[in-house]
């Protein structure tokens, strides 16, 4: 098993958060670089994902590295039935680094062990995706000037969203101070209500959308997906109940800043783009500086 | 009560009597044990009443001792389960079995969407708690709960 891997956020720590995030403001400085002259990279996507890939490959390229790969399993030899360890190691001689997006939960932790170079977890099904938790942070850490002491609500869909729960995780480095607003259908589940009581961090529910996020610095929406729920009517019931405008901005804090991890679908209205607390865009291409930093650090660059 | 119960499985007068498995695991216990391929003389009982388990299961097993960690791994099935190590036909030592802190290769992860129920992958889970017995699968990360539990 490679250690270099990022498969899970929990596998850094909090110094190696905050290092990365400094390497990040670095390639943010000069994204240009030529750290990856010589080596190639496999982008393996087992299943698509146009804005992770492109983010990727943006990062990988800027570094001056190779990149072999595929963009989703109907072109690789997956349709042939071959397993994703032969895959894997097949790939992982070829190449410096794999970076990899599955549908199956667990299939990047699994890659790890069977590849002989580092994998960065891209997605591993409703896992975990910890290079966009590390964007998250970034985007935090430069609008806030800092991680420590903040208050995070986190809007939407808090049950299955896996950028929620990441983030959660990561931020309990931090002493945050969670508020977390969904329909009792969605809200933060249970593991990780009993995960902030044993690490004494303080959190709130809520079911109301109102005037409560005054008090927010940061305000992480979500979309709720169709997808997540086995009857349409629970979905019908949910779907519009949270949605931000831009009046209800009018009192909120100078320094707030809204993120969402993108494609937003109604929950942000397009009228709210324009306020200069909206940053979800910004946050995107913070994604590419924060990828170079972790691709650099997975190989010790 | 008469004072000497009439014993349900013969004695031994080596080896290991494994008590308080419940019934419908014992074919699992033998299993995990690898009696179902060893040589020595095994004896076992089924649906035997129990105040404890309603019916249980005993097993005996000649001439064998367990090490703790080969033992431990049916504390996933038999919590309960008393050891008694038995040298010429007297008991000289009891046990109990304990949770292990890992679990390899016994237990399947109750998400069907693991890469370990999509491909051949062996089993590995972190114990997060003992009681009820609750397992963290090491790829999925999902927790498997004593109710899931299903052993492979």
């Amino acid at each position: 098993m490679d250690n270099k891997s990022l498969v899970s956020i929990d596998d850094y720590t909090k110094e190696e958060i905050l290092e990365v995030l400094a390497r990040a403001a670095e390639f943010e400085k000069n994204p240009n670089c030529n750290l990856l002259e010589g080596k190639v990279v496999a982008s393996l996507f087992f299943e698509p994902s146009t804005r992770t890939r492109l983010s990727f490959e943006t990062a990988i390229s800027r570094m001056g590295g190779k990149i072999v790969g595929f963009t989703d399993s109907s072109s690789s030899s997956v349709t042939k039935g071959e397993t994703l360890k032969d895959t894997t190691k097949m790939v992982s001689n070829y190449c410096d680094l794999v970076v990899m997006r599955h549908p199956i939960e667990g299939s990047a932790r699994y890659a790890s062990e069977v590849s002989d170079v580092p994998v960065i977890n891209a997605g591993d099904g409703a896992n975990q995706h910890p290079t966009q938790t590390m964007l998250d942070l970034y985007s935090i850490y430069k609008t806030q000037g800092t991680l420590e002491n903040l208050n995070i609500f986190m809007v939407g869909d808090l049950k299955y969203g896996r950028t929620v729960h990441s983030l959660l995780m990561a931020m309990s480095h931090f002493n945050p101070t969670f508020h977390f607003i969904a329909p009792k259908e969605l809200e933060i589940p249970l593991a990780y209500k009993i995960f902030m009581d044993k690490n004494n961090i303080n959190y709130h529910e809520h079911t109301e959308f109102n005037d409560i996020i005054n008090e927010a610095d940061i305000l992480y929406m979500t979309r709720v997906q169709r997808e997540r729920f086995a009857d349409p009517l629970e979905y019908e019931k949910v779907k519009n109940v949270y949605i931000l405008k831009n009046d209800m901005l009018e009192n909120t804090r100078e320094n707030l800043r809204i993120l969402h991890p993108l494609p937003r679908v109604n929950e942000i209205a397009v009228d709210v783009d324009t306020n200069p607390k909206a940053y979800y865009f910004e946050q995107a291409l913070n994604g590419v500086y924060a990828r170079q930093a972790i691709i650099a650090k997975a190989l010790d660059l | 009560m008469n004072a000497k119960k009439e014993l349900q499985v013969s004695a031994i007068e080596n080896g290991t009597v494994i008590d308080h498995i419940p019934a419908e695991y014992l074919f699992q216990v033998i299993n995990i044990l690898g009696l179902d391929t060893c040589e020595n003389s095994v004896t076992f009982g089924n649906n035997l009443g129990s105040d404890k388990l309603g019916k249980k299961a005993i097993i005996k097993v000649a001439d064998i001792f367990f090490e703790d960690d080969e033992i431990n791994k049916i504390s996933l099935i038999a919590p309960h389960a008393k050891l008694n190590i038995i040298k010429n036909y007297q008991v000289v030592e009891k046990k109990i079995v304990e949770s292990p802190d890992k679990v390899v290769g016994i237990a399947k992860c109750m998400n069907p969407k693991c890469i370990t129920n999509v491909e051949a992958v062996t089993t590995r889970f972190k114990v997060i708690e003992k009681t009820p017995i609750t397992l963290k699968c090491h790829y999925c990360e999902k927790i498997t709960d004593h109710k899931h539990i299903e052993i492979i």
